[in-house]
């Protein structure tokens, strides 16, 4: 196909970031993100199919600092995408579009996404993990 | 009267009549994956530093066991209606995009075929 070479519109590097961009680029990464950690859970779960030495050697990574830095992103990009993936499902039924909603909700997504993530290590280490 | 041209008929151009189903699929495995997605979180956590034996024995109950298959079929399904998007949005070259889409949905059919193959080996004993 031919390239014409027509005017641009202004792109996302000339718009100031703002809440509603941010966090609808940040819930396609942390989908993305999710989807990289699928092999981590398939890894876990096959490794327990296998046998007893390719669990432990699989619990042993998850338990390394490199494994528990993965697993704390997983675990954020989790609760982000699932927090806003309900605001979309809300979109979906056509609710919740005025702007004042729509910051309200954002903000309450990001604070929600940080404040699982740090409830479930809590919960992991007070119950037994990073031993 | 139709205005398309008896070519670009014979080519079937035009909308393939999925994107409804595609769209509704994401909607649906997103809901499912709420309760399905907290309960396995929850379960990671229960799980920490527990041995084969445990772990055998938490999982191989008839319940946990469907609740993990059901949570990975709707999870890798989900993955792949929404890798789909982000490829076909932001990949413009023809033969990258194919070979993306092709290469995402065997990625997704094998972890899942192969997780869902492990939860059902540790659930029946082998």
């Amino acid at each position: 196909m031919a390239q014409v070479e027509r005017p641009l519109s202004p792109h996302i590097q000339i718009y100031k970031p703002q809440i509603s961009s941010v966090l609808s680029i940040l819930h396609r990464m942390t989908g993305v993100a999710l989807g990289v950690g699928t092999l981590l859970l398939t890894w876990w779960l096959t490794a327990a199919a296998y046998g007893v030495a390719a669990f432990t050697h699989a619990q042993g990574f998850m338990a390394s600092w490199f494994g528990q830095l993965l697993l704390l992103g997983f675990t954020f990009a989790f609760f982000y995408h699932l927090s806003n993936g309900i605001r979309h499902l809300f979109w979906d039924m056509g609710k919740g579009f005025a702007l004042e909603t729509m910051n309200k909700t954002g903000w309450l997504v990001v604070i929600a996404a940080f404040a699982l993530t740090a409830l479930a290590w809590v919960m992991g280490y007070s119950m037994g993990g990073g031993t | 009267m139709s205005l398309r041209t008896p070519l670009g008929r014979v080519r079937g151009l035009g909308s393939a009549k999925h994107g409804l189903d595609h769209w509704w699929h994401q909607r649906l495995t997103a809901l499912a994956l709420i309760p399905l997605g907290l309960w396995l979180i929850a379960s990671f956590v229960a799980q920490i530093g527990n041995d084969h034996d445990a772990f055998k024995a938490w999982l191989g109950t008839p319940g946990r066991s469907v609740g993990m298959c059901l949570f990975l079929f709707a999870a890798f399904y989900h993955m792949k209606l929404g890798l789909q998007v982000v490829i076909e949005d932001y990949i413009h070259t023809r033969w990258i995009n194919m070979t993306l889409l092709i290469f995402t949905t065997f990625v997704c059919v094998l972890l899942g075929t192969a997780s869902i193959f492990a939860v059902l080996k540790l659930a029946f004993g082998g």
